[in-house]
């Protein structure tokens, strides 16, 4: 089943088109690796799929409803669920309260037990459960990234959207967190990455999208992808640029 | 359950005060009364989502104002109803066009809305009706005003905690950590801050109300005296404006040491006002429940 439809969306800032004419499909409950050089696009498209920005042009369907443009609380309520490159945590409530946000008002609204039942189990996922009471403002840096995912987790999303969530861990813990992103994908939901961490996205991404200069130059599967000759010009540039 | 048990016997030990006190003391009772309920209703709003409001006068003049409009052709607790009312649809008019501004330009428009409604007033009274000032007679003891002013005071921190544990109260909280974090959450930002808003506006609203007979001669120069919302600032940030107590807590001290300056310094007071507000901001940012925790946190850590 098709679960989002990225149709011909654009989205320009002024005269630089950040995103241009991009169209792809997901099924549901697989797993997309977003690639591209730095200033490609691919973090204003995740923008533009979580409702962060609203597109220029195009249409974002998700479940069979036009999201594009839509204000973010909707989207978030629709099911699709982000963390953020710049880690954003909510440094004065608790870890637990932190979490319980999207439990409570996101996708499935819950309230009371079956809220904090939901909460914890996002926090047991990503090894935090023992400081849940703690500050979120408390944690060190991967403890913050451990806690934004727990908050999208929270939100028992279709869809989530990782803004380079495996950047800046130590190798042990870039294991860890694959082995997380490997058990999400298995229980269903669909997500996708965006990853500069190429073994991340071998040992993850089936398939995979490259963006360059807002346009989407590549799609399939991932090695096919990264042997392509305009994805490698993407990244290292062409014999005639150099 | 004990906490709401003191909370009560609290409330009813204040209602008994005015039997045993002289007519000054009692003034001074429905002072503090009235400041407790302006710093806890803001800080229904503000404390929670850090968006500094200095609208408190203009609310609490437009229900001084509504009093002096109406009440010699309504009974006192239709009064009360209009003001309410007029307060409400201000706040909802007032948050609709405003709360899409954050930080300092919230603040600002705020302020800038206290000396709007003052000029209208004052426009309004000059060019259409010809009567700047307006009589109050109302047939309202001391008395009476102390007991509807405790059951402000009581409202407005009994409501808070009651919000604090519903769902608004979380989204509240969340919007004044990081509102895009809220939003991304599945908050609706706009309907939650002006529910927030309007409620404390409210409340704000029927403080001015009740408050008003206690002046007898109304002007918009006396009732919308911006002092009033920057009194109110500085005492919920004293006593630390996202803690229930805290308005509480800051309100009293504050309100009497500021009786006792005006009396015994009537030229200089607002120079210790102003010294007042830069000493809370630097010394005590948090507020001084929040000192107070870290104080024991110490302590506790020391004895151990």
């Amino acid at each position: 089943m098709t679960l989002l439809h990225v149709d011909t969306v654009s989205r320009s800032f002024g005269g630089l088109k950040a995103v241009d004419q991009v169209s792809f499909e997901m099924e549901s409950g697989t797993i997309l690796g977003l690639l591209g050089p730095n200033g490609s696009g691919k973090t204003t498209l995740l923008n533009l799929i979580s409702g962060f920005l609203a597109p220029s042009s195009g249409r974002i369907i998700f479940n069979g409803r036009n999201l594009a443009g839509a204000r973010v609380d909707k989207i978030a309520r629709a099911g699709i669920a982000r963390t953020f490159q710049l880690v954003r945590i909510l440094p004065s409530l608790t870890l637990l309260e932190n979490v319980m946000l999207p439990a409570v008002f996101g996708h499935r609204a819950h309230w009371g037990k079956e809220a904090e039942r939901v909460a914890r189990e996002a926090l047991e996922k990503t090894g935090l459960t023992d400081r849940a009471g703690a500050s979120a403002g408390d944690l060190n840096y991967i403890d913050q990234k451990r806690l934004e995912l727990a908050r999208a987790l929270a939100a028992e999303p279709e869809l989530l959207l990782l803004d380079e969530w495996l950047a800046g861990l130590n190798p042990t813990e870039l294991q860890e967190g694959i082995r997380l992103i490997e058990s999400l994908s298995g229980s269903g939901i669909t997500i996708i990455m965006v990853e500069h961490i190429m073994e991340a996205v071998r040992a993850l991404c089936p398939r995979c999208a490259v963006m360059n200069a807002g346009r989407l130059i590549a799609d399939g599967e991932t090695s096919a992808v990264l042997s392509d000759k305009a994805v490698i010009a993407a990244y290292l540039g062409d014999a005639e640029d150099a | 359950m004990i906490r709401l048990a003191i909370a009560l016997l609290g409330l009813v030990a204040l209602a008994l005060v005015p039997l045993f006190v002289s007519e000054y003391e009692l003034g001074l009772m429905i002072g503090m009364a009235t400041y407790v309920a302006l710093a806890s209703a803001w800080a229904l709003f503000s404390g929670q989502t850090n968006y500094i409001s200095l609208a408190t006068v203009a609310f609490y003049g437009t229900g001084a104002y509504t009093v002096a409009v109406l009440n010699e052709s309504l009974p006192y607790p239709a009064v009360l109803l209009c003001a309410a009312l007029i307060g409400a649809g201000m706040a909802l008019l007032v948050g609709l066009s405003t709360l899409r501004l954050s930080g300092i330009y919230f603040v600002i428009f705020t302020f800038g809305l206290a000396e709007l409604v003052r000029q209208l007033i004052t426009w309004y009274e000059v060019s259409i009706t010809g009567t700047l000032g307006r009589y109050i007679f109302l047939d309202l003891t001391a008395r009476d005003i102390y007991w509807q002013m405790l059951a402000l005071a009581a409202v407005a921190i009994g409501l808070t905690a009651w919000i604090n544990r519903t769902r608004l109260g979380l989204a509240l909280r969340a919007i004044g950590d990081d509102e895009v974090v809220a939003a991304h959450s599945g908050i609706h930002l706009a309907r939650t801050k002006l529910i927030a808003f309007t409620l404390s506006a409210t409340l704000i609203t029927l403080v001015g109300a009740v408050a008003s007979p206690r002046w007898v001669y109304v002007e918009p120069l006396i009732v919308f005296n911006p002092t009033v919302s920057f009194l109110t600032v500085i005492m919920a940030l004293l006593g630390g404006a996202n803690r229930l107590w805290g308005p509480l807590v800051g309100a009293v001290p504050l309100f009497l040491l500021f009786e006792w300056l005006s009396v015994n310094f009537p030229d200089t007071y607002p120079i210790f006002l102003g010294l007042l507000f830069i000493a809370v901001v630097f010394v005590l940012p948090n507020g001084l429940l929040a000192g107070l925790d870290d104080l024991r946190a110490r302590f506790g850590r020391r004895g151990k």
